[in-house]
């Protein structure tokens, strides 16, 4: 059996799935802890598929499905292959994890419902990957994101919920007209024209061609949370049950970012520097705004949906920077920025799944997004708490985790820089080089002020300490997931060789025959000289100093086990409530990047009986942007309803006229 | 029967047998814009749909195109019979026989409608040269049917006037189809005919509704309650 059939076969077995959800919608325990775990197994047969598949020829079927006359393309290439084995590998974690979470009632939907929708979401984003036409792309983009809409809004009774997936569904439907658009500059106004085999082939003129590439931008940025079309990202994904955020933001935003890598490198014929040089520059802003806003948020999902923000903004930073090299025919180096890119890709779906999966935990068992009324959970959730430490640290790009090897790539290709025939871009890129290193240095203040806020010191309120740990089921799915981390963290090279056809595709050059080098744990992207990094080499240090100390701790000092409250300090009144809070903990940060928020703040005055300090920090692009943007809108309707004069006569008049006019007008 | 018409000079008889028809299509167009009774209004409706029937039955036979044939039966079966039964039985029941309000004086509405037919007959001589059957001539006329329909629709107030103003429309537009290109596709016909079928039966239930609701059949107590809501 071929990959492509496998991979068709298992999408065939979501469908099943889902629809069994909807038959047996009754038998809770049938829809959570069999089908959901059946939805699992065929995740790893997907990605086990893909995975095979990356290293053999391309593979296209054509499917008699769809209209007449236009049948379904599909095609398994390196790039799809890739994240389809992005998409299955988290798939599994976070379906065995849902297994776990579901419950009996929760949320409007019924598990059944949600069952069909969660198999549904994705089973289309599988076929938005495997797409070789704008057709079928642009079928399976919009179930994509319907059934997500779906899955945000499975609590529709609350209004802010509802209020949450509005805002996604305008935005999805925005990129998606970018990227209709950006498909029919491709087309070349040719009947056939919509195959992508047909794309590739067509010489679009300069401005066509940056049309056709802007218009994409927009549309999968739109998806992927790029400034300053982000706006619905930290409002769905605190609405959407956890699974579904954690499938959203590991998996989702990244079909956005395989669609433009699959528009920008495969099917526009020739790149302009200018495309990567507006990528990185956006993509930084985005990674920068992000973060800063990471650190001042207060909830908790609301926090990670703001730091995968910043991840998307890295990401398209590598992809732009690619973009510069592969334009200025430097194709190693495109190649060490795409791997970057690519890498940080899959990184971010394990650990930010990881993230949100404990979120969701955490929520089960407390209640509580909201940081400041958690804390030290590390006693009574120890796994989920140790398990969120893994996704943390690799959040935060620390070694030997799997964050800082992409981030470190990144860095490395940025160094390589002066070999740009660009004045302007070799004097600048510097400084966006310095930004990455900012941007990796505020993901781990956020993400200390995440683990710290939610896990330790002490609980902020009483009923905290009756918190459960997470049932078996979300155990396995959360240890799949930190195990994801660490071995892509641990094993390098065996990633980059995976993505060296990958690169060999988009970029035309890999460099995994240079970084391996032979020593197959020693990771040297140009030249081992310059620079290189060895995983295991810092884990077994880690390893080693963390043992001596305890060790030494232990048995040298004075070895006596004592436990006290923590920010205790020998405060006569100690509690919950005295302890560093979360907006405390981002109060330097909202200082420092001050221009970057619109803050209200409510001070008591001196006089208050019930002293009460309000802050709220909003995004100041919703200010800027998005409101007057809807009163013009309000605007332009309202002078459209003065033509509704709820009178049938008049209505009447206006075809009328319409139809003499257009008479007239034709026959001229 | 075809041998005697040919030996008649000039135009052919049936091509004479249709410009009659379009001259009394037009000519009950006119006459329904300013007839002021409800239950003359459907028997002029009723007319207008006979001759257009003759007139389908008249291409048919002279062009020896068989689906006309089955157009004129539906024509007749429909709007010579069926619906002006349903329109006579409608106002029976709701018993609003007598006068119709417009909202243009009729005078000024008949002015209007000559200044739609010249209109008409402009916007339809390009289509005309372009067409190549026998009935080219009177493509401007059926344009004509189908504007005074419309305007005849604006101007009234009431609703079964509007109704019979819409179906009067229809008629235009067939009358249309069959001198421009000897009728549409059989499917498209057999469409639109059951269209006007809903099309009727729904203005039917409505018309009952909204004399429940407001003892009249003035559509503007409709639109002064829609402005109110």
């Amino acid at each position: 059996m071929s990959p492509l059939t496998l991979i068709l076969t298992c999408l065939a077995g979501w469908l099943a799935v889902g629809l069994a959800g909807v038959f047996f919608a009754r038998r809770f325990f049938f829809v959570a802890r069999i089908l959901f775990p059946a939805g699992a197994a065929l995740a790893i047969g997907v990605a086990a598929a893909a995975l095979a598949s990356i290293f053999s020829d391309p593979e296209t079927a054509i499917l008699p499905l769809g209209l007449p006359g236009l049948p379904f393309h599909l095609r398994l290439d390196a790039l799809s292959a890739y994240f389809l084995c992005l998409l299955g590998a988290v798939a599994a974690g976070v379906s065995i994890y849902a297994a776990g979470y579901l419950r009996r009632r929760e949320g409007s939907a019924t598990p059944g419902q949600q069952c069909l929708l969660y198999h549904l979401f994705l089973a289309s984003m599988c076929v938005v990957l495997l797409a070789d036409d704008a057709y079928v792309f642009m079928v399976a983009w919009e179930s994509m994101a319907l059934s997500s809409y779906f899955l945000v809004t499975s609590d529709h009774r609350i209004a802010e919920i509802r209020r949450a997936g509005y805002l996604y569904l305008i935005v999805a439907h925005i990129g998606a007209i970018g990227i209709l658009l950006s498909f029919g500059a491709m087309s070349g106004g040719e009947a056939d024209g919509y195959t992508f085999a047909a794309m590739r082939t067509h010489e679009l003129g300069g401005w066509l061609q940056s049309a056709a590439f802007l218009l994409a931008l927009a549309g999968f940025g739109a998806k992927a949370g790029l400034l300053p079309l982000h706006v619905w990202l930290p409002e769905a994904h605190p609405a959407a049950p956890s699974p579904v955020s954690a499938l959203m933001s590991a998996v989702m935003l990244k079909t956005a970012i395989y669609g433009l890598l699959r528009v920008a490198f495969d099917l526009l014929p020739e790149q302009q520097w200018w495309w990567g040089a507006l990528l990185l520059g956006l993509g930084l802003a985005t990674a920068v705004f992000g973060v800063v806003f990471s650190t001042v948020q207060s909830d908790m999902k609301r926090l990670l949906a703001y730091s995968s923000i910043e991840n998307v903004g890295l990401i398209f930073a590598g992809v732009g920077l690619s973009l510069v090299f592969a334009a200025n025919a430097m194709p190693l180096l495109g190649a060490l920025a795409l791997t970057a890119a690519l890498y940080h890709c899959v990184n971010h779906a394990f650990f930010k799944s990881l993230l949100f999966l404990t979120t969701g935990s955490v929520l089960h068992a407390t209640g509580q997004r909201n940081l400041g009324r958690l804390g030290g959970l590390i006693h009574p959730m120890p796994w989920v708490a140790w398990l969120a430490l893994v996704g943390v640290i690799a959040s935060a790009g620390l070694p030997p985790l799997n964050g800082f090897v992409s981030e470190w790539l990144l860095l490395q290709s940025f160094l390589f820089t002066p070999q740009l025939p660009h004045g302007y871009l070799n004097m600048l890129l510097p400084v966006a080089a310095g930004a990455v290193a900012l941007i990796a240095a505020l993901a781990g203040f956020a993400m200390v002020k995440f683990f710290g806020v939610v896990f330790l010191g002490q609980p902020r309120e009483e009923a905290l300490a009756q918190a459960h740990d997470a049932g078996t089921l979300e155990r396995i799915g959360l240890v799949w997931l930190a195990a994801g981390c660490l071995a892509l963290g641990v094993l390098p090279n065996f990633v980059i060789a995976t993505l060296d056809p990958v690169t060999q595709l988009l970029v035309g050059s890999g460099f995994a025959n240079s970084a391996g080098k032979g020593n197959w744990l020693l990771l040297a992207p140009i030249s081992e000289e310059r620079a290189s990094y060895n995983a295991l080499i810092f884990l077994g240090g880690i390893v080693a100093c963390t043992g001596a100390v305890f060790v030494a701790v232990r048995s040298l000092f004075h070895g006596r086990l004592r436990r006290v409250d923590t920010w205790d300090c020998g405060h006569p009144v100690a509690g919950g409530r005295t302890q560093d809070t979360a907006e405390g903990f981002g109060q330097p940060i909202r200082q420092v990047f001050a221009p970057f928020f619109r803050i209200t703040r409510e001070h008591p005055s001196p006089f208050d009986r019930e002293p009460h300090y309000r802050i709220v920090v909003e995004d100041p692009l919703w200010h800027l942007l998005y409101l007057p943007l809807a009163r013009l809108v309000e605007f332009g309707t309202r002078l459209v309803g003065l033509l509704q004069r709820g009178r049938i006569a008049i209505y009447l008049m206006f075809s009328f006229v319409t139809l003499l006019a257009l008479l007239m007008f034709t026959t001229r | 029967m075809n041998a005697w018409l040919s030996t008649l000079p000039g135009l052919p008889f049936a091509g004479q047998l249709i410009n009659l028809c379009a001259a009394i299509m037009l000519l009950i167009a006119f006459a329904m814009l300013s007839q002021r009774r409800i239950s003359s209004l459907i028997r002029l409706f009723a007319l207008q749909g006979a001759v257009l029937c003759l007139s389908t039955a008249v291409v048919a036979q002279s062009t020896g195109q068989d689906h006309l044939w089955w157009s004129a039966l539906i024509t007749l079966l429909l709007k010579v019979l069926l619906l002006p039964w349903v329109l006579r039985r409608l106002v029976q029941r709701l018993s609003v026989k007598w006068d119709v309000e417009t909202l243009i004086n009729i005078p000024t509405t008949m002015l209007v409608g000559i200044g739609l037919v010249i209109v008409a007959f402009n916007v339809a001589q390009p289509i005309s040269e372009l067409a190549g059957t026998i009935t080219r001539s009177t493509i401007g006329i059926a344009l004509a049917c189908v504007l005074l329909a419309f305007l005849m629709m604006i101007t009234r107030s009431k609703a079964v006037p509007q109704v019979v103003g819409f179906m009067s429309m229809e008629n235009g537009l067939f009358f249309a189809a069959t001198s421009a290109t000897y009728g549409m596709p059989m499917v498209i016909e057999l469409g639109v005919a059951l269209d006007v079928l809903v099309g009727m039966v729904v203005f039917g239930v409505f018309f009952f509704h909204i004399r429940e609701k407001f003892d009249s059949l003035d559509i503007r107590h409709v639109e002064e309650k829609a402005r109110h809501d």
